[in-house]
């Protein structure tokens, strides 16, 4: 398919590459790219992994070549699939703003010239598209914030920042899925656990749904936690 | 079914083939760092569906067998002993309730493997035995071993060792490996391209199973070594905008923003697991065919 070049990852990985750019447009073709392999149960293939731009492939040269493999890539029909229409799988997440459960959402209030009110109604009211996963468990690489709550990041990260947080960091936002040091601007906590290794799914989201923040007071934030966490 | 962890040595894990099928969540594949002497450790014992071994670092770990079993040591050489009495490397080996296997510095190489008949038994984790670290997951409670764990092992039945004939490896302190050029060449200019395959790099003392920084010329890029976010291999060599190359390792994350110059043929990766700092490393340049050739010989 066009603008798709299949590029050698040494020995045993084939990289389905769309270009340098961040863009839903690519990222839905490596999605379809994805589940159209899954589907196919290409045998010899050991690992996909997905980011914002590509698809990498890992597979065993043993049992499939180089060469079949490109041409089950090159032969996937992903422009279908690539419409995504009505799979969109949008999950809510609740988020407690500001206070002890947001430390830097007042910082970020003062950095941005907007009222705490007004960043929880920025940041809630948009459908965020989960591009890639990676750098921790579960993590998330949201697209589509908007640039008013955009805000660089700490000029000293965190030692430890804890599961649950909710967070800016430039122009992107997520969700931190297990305690970690990180330099982005909390603004609130969640109670749904993005990363439980002893959950049957252990990991909440993957590359393709869309997440909404909504907003809960603490009550309802520990309420939630106690429950254990779940959506 | 057991093993008594007496000392652990710097760092001992547990480690099979790795995780895999979870990088698209941002879960390491982890695993063994030399595949060829964690494959010949298990094949010693008789082990074949992939059993979960030791990975000692630089010092090994002393260990008491709280049951019989059959065990194989490979990959560095750990002077192993039991009870005092060396052992051989690459050779099933029995030993009795009761005896003390120890392993010292390592005098060739830096990973030492032990297999048990059975394998290690700790719980499968997403698909796998092998100990992430930095998600605290898999292995014995997602760590590195401390004195006093106490390892299961699981069952196996009677059994006669194969007569299996492995030359054991004295791993060179200079290495040559072979590099499959991409994804992300082109960012380099021809010149950056030439030192990268005709100079000598040296392992750097701040590398782990995460990767090895080396040490030596930098290697010149157009405009820059930034990518949007790219999939990432054991044995993918990224390139930061400082030149100096990485090589990342068996607990390599899963995708990063640095262009890969080049990809280490799978086959090397072994030699690398077991150089050491100061070790220097030379690359040679493989097609992407000419490597898949090596598997269609086979």
């Amino acid at each position: 398919m066009a603008n798709m070049r299949i590029l050698p990852a040494g020995d045993r990985a084939l990289v389905a590459d769309f270009g340098n750019v961040i863009s839903e447009d690519v990222n839905r073709k490596v999605n379809a790219l994805k589940k159209a392999l899954l589907a196919e149960k290409v045998a010899g293939v050991r690992e996909m992994i997905p980011t914002y731009r590509s698809l990498l492939v890992e597979y065993n040269p043993a049992v499939i070549s180089m060469q079949a493999l490109r041409a089950r890539i090159e032969a996937a029909n992903i422009e279908g699939a690539a419409a995504e229409t009505g799979t969109r799988r949008v999950l809510e997440i609740p988020c407690c703003y500001g206070g002890q459960y947001g430390e830097d959402l007042a910082g970020l209030a003062e950095l941005t010239g907007l009222s705490e009110k007004e960043i929880i109604d920025i940041h809630a009211g948009t459908e965020y598209r989960v591009y890639m996963l990676g750098f921790l468990p579960g993590f998330v690489y949201l697209g589509g914030m908007d640039e008013r709550i955009a805000a660089p990041r700490l000029k000293s990260p965190r030692v430890s920042i804890p599961a649950g947080s909710v967070g800016i960091g430039g122009s992107q936002t997520g969700v931190y899925p297990m305690a970690s040091p990180g330099g982005w601007r909390l603004i609130g906590m969640t109670p749904v656990s993005f990363y439980d290794p002893k959950r049957e799914k252990p990991v909440l989201c993957e590359a393709g749904d869309y997440i909404r923040f909504v907003p809960i007071s603490p009550e309802e934030y520990e309420r939630q936690k106690k429950e254990g966490g779940a959506i | 079914m057991s093993i008594l962890v007496k000392t652990p040595g710097p760092l001992t894990t547990v480690q099979d083939e790795g995780r895999f099928f979870y990088q698209s969540s941002g879960i390491r594949p982890a695993g063994v760092m030399d595949v060829a002497a964690y494959e010949a450790a298990n094949a010693l014992v008789g082990n074949t569906q992939g059993e979960a071994v030791l990975e000692m670092t630089f010092l090994g770990a002393t260990l008491e067998f709280q049951t019989a079993a059959w065990f194989a040591a490979t990959g560095a050489d750990m002077q192993a002993k039991l009870d005092g009495a060396p052992i051989a490397r690459y050779q099933a080996i029995h030993a009795e309730a009761g005896q003390t296997l120890s392993f010292g510095m390592a005098t060739t190489g830096c990973r030492g493997y032990l297999a048990v008949r059975g394998g290690v038994d700790v719980p499968v984790v997403m698909g796998s035995r092998a100990t992430d670290m930095s998600a605290k997951l898999g292995g014995f409670e997602g760590r590195a071993l401390k004195a006093g764990d106490v390892l299961p092992t699981l069952p196996a039945d009677d059994w006669t060792p194969a007569a299996l004939a492995y030359e054991p490896p004295v791993y060179e302190s200079a290495v040559t490996v072979r590099v499959v050029p991409g994804p992300q060449e082109e960012y380099f200019i021809a010149a950056g391209l030439d030192t990268f395959f005709s100079a000598s790099y040296e392992i750097s003392p701040n590398s782990d199973r995460m990767g090895l920084r080396l040490e030596g010329p930098e290697i010149e890029s157009h405009s820059g070594t930034d990518i949007v976010s790219d999939g990432i291999v054991f044995g993918s060599i990224q390139v930061p905008s400082g030149g100096k190359p990485i090589l990342l390792m068996a607990d390599h994350q899963t995708a990063g923003g640095y262009a890969k110059i080049g990809t280490v043929l799978s086959l090397d990766l072994p030699k690398l697991a077991q150089a050491r700092p100061g070790d220097t490393v030379q690359f040679v340049r493989i097609s992407a065919e000419d490597a898949q050739a090596l598997y269609e010989r086979k």
